[in-house]
């Protein structure tokens, strides 16, 4: 159940100072998948979020109820992957009711804007909602 | 004591010499106890992903700004900052960044308001280190805390605010932005979030020289000769000009700022920090729209 992820995942930032909250955030730019070889070739395929400061591209599918996501962004745009990552943990392999459902202020919960600026966090809430029109589109 | 100055030849040719380090001279003078490296970039979290050994991290967004008001830290603020990064008053300073020291001009810039004496850049910021295949670490330096004095910012040398600009008129003004943002087609840089300004144009008789210009192959200056057809031969700036520049939110005409005042000597240079998200918003200030600079209102 994704509340109950992203509510853990909530926790674990905000029980972090700043700094570990940045060192969290590096932890899931990290570990953000890379894009499977079947869509290595359909740049297509992927949608770009104009929001986001950096190039990145998302890419939903939906397979009998259940949604899972693709990513790509640079090495060099890090705080862009890690915003990636974090939607990646919570809502990859859940439901479509759960993704559509899914907190729209998660972004601000989290605390990073405290963190990152609360600028920067738009990039995340332009994300989920990129994420959210995909999954309306092809369920 | 300052630690001696690049005597790189290509930098000898800038109207001061001492502000650009090369990456060869920065690997050699790491371990100088003088010396502090502070990365600045766009991204917070490049540093954490690897930096240069011993460099300490300042974010612009939230260590140089006020987290209140519109507006960047105060004496005490500016010295708890550098207390807390080792940095004393007599430190010579080096920084370097992403985007061809984009953020890393903005940080130097900061710092002149403060009237640091010694800080330098990075030619070629952090992209020339990396694509050259130098160190990097995850590590962290151990700082030991100075005791940076409380100075105050000076607003009036290196900074104009609106009204500054508004009784400017007849001097020149450089926009940075992108040709679609001098334009007035949008309010942002293409690709770039939406920043708000309910207005889109430029500042009437503002020339428009996107500030990537100054920055040639690899992020690193361009030569003196090419500074001049820029800035003198396109846009018409004479020696003894009274200058300011302006774009969005006042770092990318930090970026130009480095290079007016600096490479071309330009003594008269201030950077006007409201930028394009103050005068795209404010009530009844002249704009121009389209690729035309337009000419000089009458300001009641």
């Amino acid at each position: 159940m994704p509340v109950s992820a992203a509510q853990a995942l909530i926790d674990d930032f905000q029980s972090l100072g700043l700094k570990d909250r940045l060192q969290l955030l590096l932890e899931f730019s990290d570990g953000l998948p890379n894009l499977p070889e079947k869509y290595l070739d359909h740049p297509d395929l992927l949608e770009r979020v104009e929001e986001c400061q950096s190039p990145v591209f998302l890419f939903v599918e939906v397979n009998q109820g259940l949604v899972n996501l693709f990513f790509t962004a640079p090495a060099e745009a890090p705080t862009t992957r890690g915003f990636a990552g974090i939607l990646h943990e919570v809502l990859d392999g859940t439901s479509v009711d759960d993704v559509l459902s899914f907190d729209d202020d998660f972004p601000t919960k989290i605390g990073l804007g405290e963190a990152v600026s609360p600028l920067r966090m738009r990039g995340m809430r332009a994300m989920l909602a990129r994420i959210k029109r995909q999954v309306t589109e092809k369920r | 004591m300052p630690v001696a100055q690049d005597l790189n030849p290509k930098f000898s040719e800038y109207a001061d010499p001492s502000v650009l380090v090369s990456t060869d001279w920065l690997e050699a003078n790491l371990e100088n106890p003088g010396l502090v490296v502070v990365e600045s970039d766009e991204d917070v979290l490049l540093y954490e992903t690897g930096h240069i050994p011993g460099a300490v991290k300042i974010d612009w967004h939230t260590e140089l700004n006020d987290p209140v008001t519109r507006d960047y830290l105060d004496g005490d603020g500016f010295a708890n900052l550098m207390s807390s990064k080792g940095i004393s008053r007599d430190t010579t300073v080096v920084i370097y960044g992403d985007k061809s020291n984009w953020w890393a001009a903005y940080a130097l810039w900061v710092f002149k308001l403060f009237g640091h004496e010694d800080v330098r850049l990075l030619d070629g910021g952090r992209d020339k280190w990396i694509a050259e295949g130098r160190d990097l670490t995850r590590e962290e330096p151990e700082v030991t805390a100075s005791n940076y004095p409380s100075v105050n910012r000076d607003d009036i040398t290196l900074r104009a605010f609106r009204d500054d600009v508004l009784s400017h008129f007849g001097n020149p003004l450089i926009d940075v932005r992108s040709p679609e943002e001098y334009t007035g087609e949008r309010t942002h840089m293409p690709a770039y979030p939406e920043e708000g300004a309910l207005r889109g144009g430029h500042i009437p008789t503002a020339k428009s020289v996107p500030w990537s210009r100054a920055a040639g192959e690899n992020g690193v200056f361009r030569s003196r000769a090419e500074l001049e057809a820029i800035y003198l031969g396109e846009a018409g700036l004479r020696d003894g000009d009274n200058v300011i520049a302006y774009c969005r939110i006042g770092e990318r005409s930090s970026h130009t700022w480095f290079a007016l005042n600096y490479l071309l000597g330009f003594k008269n240079v201030r950077n006007y920090d409201g930028s394009w998200t103050e005068w795209g918003n404010l009530v009844s200030v002249p704009i121009v729209k389209g690729a035309e600079p337009g000419t000089a209102p009458v300001v009641k």
